[in-house]
């Protein structure tokens, strides 16, 4: 099986550290995984704010990165719904604007193999218990794309609940929309921030310390309201909690070489 | 040939349609595979299901043999303190044998405000639905036309037998003649537009009482 | 700066919206008491997901052979006893209603609450022509006294609380005719009485009605109305004259259809099994109702928007509101934002397509979404609405707009660096590098948008690819 890794443009500038737990994770479950370098970015900013045509590239990059791997796994929910969802309609557009079928082959061929990393977790290698240790409150916000348009389910929550040490608690309002948006954040600032703000409102009122959540560009921006108010709590990745072991509960070691190359 | 004014809107806006569908595909067929109707096909069960979902949008319901039908409306009329009756055609005689009210027919045909003035109006009903709790009008016989059970405030309506009961909408449809004017009545009126906070009782009959005979 | 590189204007008035407590509560409290019912009404039918797609079949199938049905609803109509007319713009349909109210020698009409003749301004069109026409339906009724504007599809005045509704009524209802019963009180059963009083007298003497339909039956030729309150009967029942107006995308093919809609509808509108009351005519009926029936075809937009292969599937709208009650932006920014009678997600994509996106308002609709998707998923007709927003921003972006030729640059340079991932990879590095030189809050128009309510991430110290490259 070979499993290539696409960390998303978000952490490989930003959060690089949600890459390095999905490493370790991956590895932990004896999953060899590799980080094809000619990756850059699945292109949703750009197509979700209007410019589709210059998504095309990176549709075709995508799949010249991809190819030849079994699995291409991303956590992102958003990332992964943009390719599921719009690399075929930009390969179907293509087409009817008489532009060949080239960048539709190129997104058939890549489609079917990009997973979530809970749908590849619980779905391809069939575990809930990742065998992490966690032991904090923890409350989690299901981000849209991953709740409505991957339809991901309880993946999350069966992965969460098995975590030791772990207590889960509701989020309520869990199911709605943080107020990030992409490029709606920076054009609807006040409609965002008031939706942030509601967002941060009901998961403080959990009491739990850290906020979980799968796609970290929603993460960026709650996590920025919850810094701006100094609150109690930390937005993490769940892929940063699932890498969290009894050996190395902070993930100090993901990072370095060594705790990689042992695993 | 006669051709209808060139240029006129009418040919303007079908020419518009076919020049925006023309090189659209065939959408897909569409599938029937939702259910006929939710409910076991039980006539007494549905005759349950009419009077609980009635009753949960605040219609009042009571239950009666035939026998027992004159004097549960005579009942409910003195209870009520009317004094006139209005009385579509068709509605049966022996329906009337147990009150005394002054009853009022459309004959000739009463102006609104003779309507507004009328306690009570009794009709009889095309069909009901039970798993949406509603009573069809469709101005046959016993129904009147459609202002008389509009106007009035108490609308006491009777569902003669079980077999008016359908269980669903797909069930009603097919027994409905389009060509007659309709009215679907599920419970008294009522209006969501204060806070989306239901309120009864608006415009049409603030009170509808149905009698379930069987 | 804002201008140019976010390419919009916010909605305009979101601003304010999101300031505005009492509106913020009044919108909160609404939405959210009808999304949960609703959803309860829906768990109800363990069919729903085929009920929804075959309504979505059935309006895809009715909108492609659109001419065929509209033909024979025409024939049908004609021969109950109706008069048909096609109105290809709101000018063309409000010239048509003023001359066939005019015709009646009445300077008074009762109207339904209706989409259609809000979307042409038809009120204003007849006062212009002395013709008073008055709503009847309760919210509309609050709109209209408090000289307000309509901000939600189902409850125009859902972003006024019962406090305010009272005002209304007190202040307004004797300039209009019967006034408010004295010391009116502000508990909805209340208000809705007092409604009720000062519309009776208008309803018994009603010589003229003007609704719109929720369906019209090309086969048989039959209207429907649904409603809760009872005045749309008042209306179609009561005066001697009915003009209906119904855009052209309300045709069903047949009889049987409806028993998709009226299940679809009630559940996702009101959160009700079957709404109170559903009104069906056919032409004019001997000794029934109405003896004069108009029934007015609406295009105004609606042929451009059939034109559109991802845009179309707005034409299967059946107005139910579901979206706008579980939209959070529709919460927090109300629907007046929207500009238009049909605000919330829906009116995002609906409003730029019958009006064209030549406005800054109009433009700025498609961009006033996270894009989240609870509109699609209650949506009982399956519009796409995410899908027909990002396809409506590629034309604002297309069509190039000043606002847009900023962003355009930035994206046109981002896309090279994303298509090279070296240069990427030394940008990265570059702005990890330069990590302890970002201030927490930037100074530019758009980060400014960002820093204002939120902190900026940390940089690392170094991208993901730097690190993979060194530890493998
Ligand atoms: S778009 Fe869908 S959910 Fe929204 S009003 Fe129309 S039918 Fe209802």
């Amino acid at each position: 099986m070979r499993v290539a890794l696409f960390p998303t443009c978000v952490n490989d500038a930003i959060h690089p550290r949600t890459g390095q737990a999905v490493v370790a994770l991956l590895e932990r479950l004896g999953v060899q995984v590799d980080f094809p370098a000619a990756q850059t970015c699945c292109g949703q900013p750009q197509y979700n704010t209007g410019y589709r045509r210059a998504t095309e590239p990176l549709v075709r990059r995508m799949a010249g990165a991809f190819a030849g791997y079994d699995h291409v796994v991303t956590p992102s929910g958003s990332c992964t719904a943009m390719v599921r969802d719009n690399y075929p309609r930009i390969g179907a557009k293509a087409r009817t604007e008489g532009r060949g079928d080239g960048l539709a082959r190129a997104a058939a061929s890549l489609v079917p193999r990009v997973l979530e990393l809970t749908e590849f977790l619980v779905d391809v290698l069939g575990v809930s218990d990742v065998g992490a240790y966690y032991p904090h409150r923890v409350s989690y916000h299901p981000s849209c794309h991953g709740l409505r348009m991957l339809g991901l389910g309880d993946r999350p929550r069966r992965l969460l609940e098995a975590v030791e040490g772990l207590e889960l608690v509701e989020l309520p309002g869990a199911e709605e929309c943080c107020g990030f948006g992409g490029t709606f954040a920076v054009k609807n600032p006040d409609v965002s921030a008031a939706m942030g703000a509601d967002k941060v409102r009901n998961a403080l009122s959990t009491g739990a310390e850290v906020l979980c959540g799968a796609d970290n560009s929603c993460l960026l921006h709650i996590g920025g309201t919850l810094r701006r108010a100094d609150a109690p709590m930390r937005a993490v990745h769940l892929a940063e909690i699932l890498a969290c072991t009894r050996a190395d509960p902070t993930g100090t070691g993901w990072a370095t070489p060594r705790a990689r190359s042992s695993a | 040939m006669t051709v209808p004014a060139k240029g006129s809107s009418r040919e303007r806006i079908l020419a518009r349609i076919r020049a925006a569908v023309q090189d659209a595909a065939e959408p897909p067929p569409v599938l029937r595979d939702y259910r006929d109707s939710h409910q076991p096909d039980d006539p007494a069960r549905l005759l349950d299901l009419l009077a609980a979902n009635l009753a949960d949008y605040r219609a009042v319901v009571h239950r009666c043999t035939g026998a027992e039908l004159p004097a549960v409306i005579g009942r409910i009329l003195a209870e009520r303190g009317s004094r006139t009756l209005l009385v579509p055609d068709g509605v049966p005689e022996d329906w009337l044998s147990g009150t005394a009210v002054e009853r009022v027919r459309d004959h000739p045909p009463l102006a609104p405000d003779r309507l507004d003035a009328v306690d009570s109006v009794l009709t009889g009903c095309a069909l009901a639905v039970a798993e949406t709790g509603t009573i069809v009008l469709d101005a046959g016989p016993g129904q009147g036309r459609r202002a008389l059970t509009l106007v009035p405030d108490h609308h006491l309506c009777v569902v003669r037998t079980a077999d008016q009961v359908v269980a669903s909408v797909p069930q009603a449809l097919p027994r409905l003649d389009p060509s007659r004017p309709q009215t679907w009545i599920s419970g008294p009126s009522a209006t969501s537009d204060i806070e989306l906070d239901r309120v009864e009782g608006v415009h049409g009959p603030r009170t509808l009482e149905v009698v379930l005979v069987g | 700066m804002s201008d140019t590189y976010l390419g919009m204007p916010s909605f305009p008035q979101a601003k304010a919206s999101t300031r505005d407590t009492r509106l913020r509560a009044n919108l909160t409290h609404a939405t959210r008491t009808i999304r949960d019912k609703r959803a309860r009404a829906v768990a109800e039918l363990d069919d729903w997901a085929q009920l929804r797609e075959a309504g979505k079949r059935i309006k895809d199938r009715t909108l492609r052979h659109l001419d065929d049905h509209l033909v024979q609803l025409e024939q049908n109509v004609t021969a109950a006893g109706g008069t048909v007319h096609w109105a290809a713009d709101a000018a063309e349909a409000n010239r048509i209603v003023a001359d066939l109210v005019k015709a009646t020698g009445e300077r008074e009409v009762v109207k339904v609450k209706s989409m259609a003749t809000q979307e042409i301004e038809l009120n204003e069109a007849l006062a212009a022509e002395g013709i008073t026409a008055y709503e009847t339906d309760l919210a509309e009724l609050i709109v209209q006294l408090g000289e307000d504007r309509p901000s939600h599809i189902l409850v125009p005045a859902i972003h006024r609380n019962r406090g305010e509704v009272r005002d209304i009524f007190a202040a307004k209802m004797g300039e209009w005719g019967r006034p408010a019963p004295e010391g009116l009180g502000d508990s909805p059963a209340e208000l809705a009485e007092a409604a009720r009083l000062h519309l009776r007298e208008k309803f018994l003497r009603a010589k003229v009605g003007i609704s719109g339909a929720n369906f019209m039956v090309a086969e048989t030729g039959t209207l429907v109305v649904v409603e809760s309150e009872g005045n749309g009967r008042m209306c179609l029942t009561l005066p001697e004259t009915l003009i209906s107006v119904v855009g052209i995308e309300k045709v069903l093919p047949t009889w049987r259809d409806l028993e998709v809609f009226l299940q679809l509808l009630p559940r996702s509108s009101t959160a009700e099994r079957m709404n109170p009351y559903t009104s069906f005519w056919t032409g004019t009926s001997d000794g029934d109702g109405p003896r004069n029936f108009h029934l007015v075809l609406l295009d105004n937009g609606r042929t451009d928007t059939l034109a559109d292969e991802v845009g179309r599937q707005a034409l299967r709208c059946i107005r139910c509101s579901a979206c706008l009650n579980v939209c959070p932006v529709y919460e927090r920014a109300g629907g007046h934002a929207y500009g238009s009678v049909y605000p919330g997600p829906i009116g995002a994509i609906l409003t730029p397509q019958l009006r064209g996106t030549a406005s800054a308002v109009d433009a700025s609709l498609p961009f006033a979404s996270t894009l989240c998707g609870a509109c699609y998923e209650v949506c009982p007709v399956a519009i796409d609405i995410p899908e027909v927003l990002v396809h409506l921003r590629e034309q604002v972006v297309e069509r190039d707009g000043p606002g847009h030729r900023t962003e355009r640059a930035v994206v046109r340079a981002g896309s090279w660096l994303l298509d090279h991932p070296a240069a990427l990879g030394a940008v990265e590095r570059w702005a990890s590098r330069t990590r302890g030189l970002h201030p927490r809050r930037l100074p530019t128009a758009v980060a400014r948008a960002w820093t204002d309510s939120r902190d900026l991430p940390e940089l690392p110290e170094a991208p993901f690819r730097d690190w993979w490259r060194k530890s493998r």
